[in-house]
């Protein structure tokens, strides 16, 4: 059914129909719409679930690993500084093994405080253990939010997950999906069942134990085994998803690259832009693709790989930074390559930090760059676009 | 259990009784049956807990206390296994039932 | 169906030799049954009970992290009635996750009204790290992070936090503190505790043998006076109603706090000094002047 919804719609209709039993969730801009809309759907009896108003993040987190641990299907959403808050707690989930879902209204860290879209917040979570899949637009959210649940409850995986939707630009944004029926998604998903040991009176066992170092370390290559069997079970997930509802996703979708001497990587709704970009500029002439990473964790190293093999530069854009060194992806990207014998030159391109737009003048930017690295020129390797550079090297007394 | 389990949960209830405990012991709790008044008192304070509460007849046959005691029920026995030696038992016991003495190795 | 010949608390721990929790725990899980989960703060309790393979634990037991035992009970509460089942939801926790790094979570538990009985074992310092002060350390107490010398004779110099009011005020179904040493009364409110609906907060005085700095053999022994010579006061208060607030035990006669205070290393610079011990003593003797007339028999 076509429906109209906000970003944080999808994530709330997602948790709907894949029948959450327990969301513990704490508001915060961008994502306050989720549990608001949850508790709209427990009072009008559209949802059967046991909402939490817990007093924080952290405790949000917390609950849902209770939950979870306890054996029900559980969800919450958050954004920025409280995903930060739970930082220690998400740990803890994936070390456990506990399949939760969170929706991420994805937003800019504080200082200064900022509410609008940019990846730091998911991207400072990246070692926590958790599945990460990134929506393009609001149909991927529902979309990845229901598939969140399949492949992070899978009985060979057993991981959390993260979904994650561009502050604003996604959450706030009403945009057409195609609702799934709910009875496919029940069929898709099947009857909630743990494939892990849960708090059960009947069979008592003890969760959340003290690790020493003789067993610290499997526990951790337990995990590591977990996401590089996600990936596997991921494509599965995706085709079955396919199959049912029509809608193909993959782990990174090549767009325009056949031909490519210059692609550029997205992730999230900077994809769209830079489609129509890439349309324009392929209509005059230029040899331009795009490479979008919807699935970050596990970093489907292989497709990349694969995608990007023939392109002499690939041009990195990301709303992401790892101060001291450079964006994310750009690291994980050039590391991908680091012992292929052929390998495009890889540029990272820092754009669109808290909320600052992403147009075609910033890819114009990026391009002109590339094209640079292109000809042989020497470019940065990394590079801040769109930014005023003389005014803060007069703040840091550099002029 | 197998070695490693997924979450490191552990499967098995109370098994820390494969701990020995009574290792760390220095003094030794010895009850001392003709005293005893079976007011379980040492059995409701051992931190352990080992101090056991025997009403089986059949059970009780196997405790170390003298015929005369076990006509009485329930018995009280410390199980050295586990016994730390921290001597609460031996200090709340309202009529000095039990001595404490040093531990021989 | 009555437990209590049975244990759900497995010897075999690491607890230290004479560590007053396992006499708490023990006793609380043999008035709950087998139909109990556990969550557990961060802590002694926690650390030495279950070092993976081994636990301690013969009822469903699960830790997360240090400062969220209350928030841990509230998702377990919150499943299980999504499940439709009824269960003793009971978490515990040392003074530091509950009095200080726990606090905001218990607070907001006990607001939302879980049914979630929270046990906290009060040591009165950060004892798991080695004797840190916490909120909960009292007046004058020597800890590691309270020293005693030449410019701070007294050690710590701020009072216990009251969190058996601050909870009751939160309006809590039911709060108590308790005192294994004054086993009856301990009983009679773990009982209560279990058998009321909504959010319940127990206070028990927990002796640690090394932070206290006593003899093993000595720690119901020092529990008891504690509330003997009315420090640790026993006390309940339901639904918020400070006004029907009840004592509930009350020594014959009250013995002198430096009886107490000189059983404890940590009290040692203090007993030196009459002042001190003459400070202590109006603090409880005010305190028993202004709240004595809720004892009730």
């Amino acid at each position: 059914m076509r429906t109209m919804i906000r970003g944080n719609e999808s994530i709330a209709y997602a948790f709907k129909l894949a029948r959450v039993q327990v969301v513990p969730a704490y508001p915060i801009t961008p994502s306050t719409l989720v549990p608001e809309k949850i508790s709209e759907f427990i009072a009008n009896g559209e949802m059967k679930a046991e909402f939490v108003p817990v007093e924080s993040e952290h405790s949000a987190m917390s609950a849902a690993v209770g939950a979870s641990a306890r054996g029900v299907r559980v969800g919450t959403a958050t954004a920025s500084q409280g995903l930060a808050l739970m930082h220690e707690i998400l740990f803890i989930a994936s070390g456990m093994r506990l399949p939760i879902v969170i929706g991420i209204g994805n937003r800019a860290l504080s200082a200064p405080i900022n509410i609008w879209c940019d990846h730091q917040d998911m991207m400072a979570e990246r070692d926590t253990g958790w599945l990460q899949f990134y929506a393009e637009n609001n149909q991927e959210g529902l979309d990845l939010g229901i598939m969140a649940f399949k492949i992070a409850e899978d009985e060979r995986i057993l991981l959390p997950a993260m979904v994650g939707l561009d502050a604003f630009v996604l959450t706030h944004t009403v945009e057409p999906v195609d609702m799934p029926e709910q009875s496919d998604v029940d069929e898709f998903l099947g009857e909630f069942v743990p494939h892990y040991v849960t708090l059960d009176p009947e069979k008592p066992a003890t969760l959340g134990s003290f690790g020493f170092p003789e067993h610290y370390m499997e526990f951790k290559f337990a995990q590591w085994v977990a996401m590089e069997r996600a990936k596997k079970v991921i494509d599965e997930v995706f085709a079955e998803f396919e199959k049912k509802f029509g809608r193909k996703y993959q782990k990174v979708t090549p767009e325009f690259t056949e031909d490519a001497d210059i692609i550029f990587v997205t992730i999230g709704s900077m994809s769209g832009t830079t489609r129509e970009f890439i349309k324009k500029m392929r209509a005059q002439g230029k040899k331009v693709g795009m490479v979008k990473i919807t699935t970050f964790r596990p970093f489907p190293k292989e497709e990349l790989k694969e995608a990007l093999k023939n392109a002499k530069v690939v041009a990195v854009t990301e709303r992401n930074i790892s101060f001291g060194f450079g964006g994310a992806v750009y690291g994980e990207l050039g590391a991908t390559f680091a012992n292929m014998a052929n390998k495009p030159k890889i540029i990272d391109f820092i754009v669109g930090l808290g909320g600052r737009d992403i147009t075609f003048k910033t890819l114009e930017s990026v391009l002109s760059e590339a094209e640079k690295a292109l000809n042989g020129e020497d470019v940065s390797e990394v590079n801040w676009i769109d930014v005023n550079k003389e005014a803060v090297y007069k703040s840091e007394g550099l002029q | 259990m197998e070695l490693i389990t997924r979450g490191a949960v552990i499967t098995e209830p109370g098994n820390t009784i494969e701990n020995k405990t009574g290792s760390w012991r220095v003094f030794k709790p010895i009850i001392n049956y003709e005293k005893c008044i079976r007011c379980m008192i040492c059995w409701q304070y051992c931190p352990e807990p080992c101090i056991l509460k025997i009403e089986d007849e059949e059970k009780k046959k196997n405790t170390p206390a003298p015929k005369e005691a076990m006509k009485r029920l329930p018995v009280v026995e410390i199980d050295y296994d586990y016994c730390k030696g921290c001597g609460i038992c031996y200090n709340e016991c309202p009529v000095k039932a039990i001595d404490f003495v040093m531990e021989e190795r | 169906m009555n437990y209590e010949n049975e244990e759900f608390f497995a010897p075999g721990h690491g607890m230290c030799a004479g560590c007053g929790a396992p006499i708490i725990v023990k006793w609380i899980l043999k008035l709950a049954g087998p139909n109990t989960i556990v969550t557990n703060a961060t802590g002694c309790l926690e650390v030495a009970t279950t070092a993976y393979p081994r636990t301690s634990w013969r009822v469903p037991w699960l830790h997360i992290a240090f400062e969220n035992a209350a928030a841990a009970a509230a998702g377990v509460e919150a499943a299980t009635k999504a499940k439709g089942e009824k269960l003793n939801i009971i978490a515990f926790g040392g003074d530091g996750g509950t009095v200080d790094i726990g606090f905001q979570a218990l607070s907001g538990m006990v607001e939302r009204g879980h049914n979630v009985l929270y046990v906290l074992y009060d040591n009165e310092a950060y004892m798991n790290t080695g004797i840190q002060r916490s909120g909960a350390t009292p007046w004058g107490a020597w800890t590691t992070t309270s020293k005693v010398g030449t410019v701070n004779p007294i050690g710590k110099i701020r009072p216990k936090k009251p969190i058996a009011k601050i909870i009751a005020a939160h309006d809590a179904a039911y709060v108590a503190t308790a005192n294994p040493a004054i086993f009856q009364d301990f009983k009679k409110k773990v009982q209560k505790a279990l058998d009321t609906e909504g959010a319940k907060f127990l206070h028990v005085i927990s002796s640690c043998t090394t932070g206290w700095r006593h003899d093993p053999s000595k720690t119901v022994e020092i529990m008891r006076l504690a509330t003997d010579t009315g420090i640790f006061p026993l006390y309940e208060i339901e639904n918020g109603d400070f006004e029907n607030m009840r004592i509930t035990y009350k020594p014959k006669k009250f013995k002198p706090v430096e009886e107490y205070l000189k059983t404890q290393g940590r009290f040692r610079h203090l007993v030196k000094n009459p002042e001190y011990v003459k400070k202590i003593q109006e603090d409880v003797d005010a305190w028993w002047a202004k709240y004595g007339k809720y004892y009730r028999h």
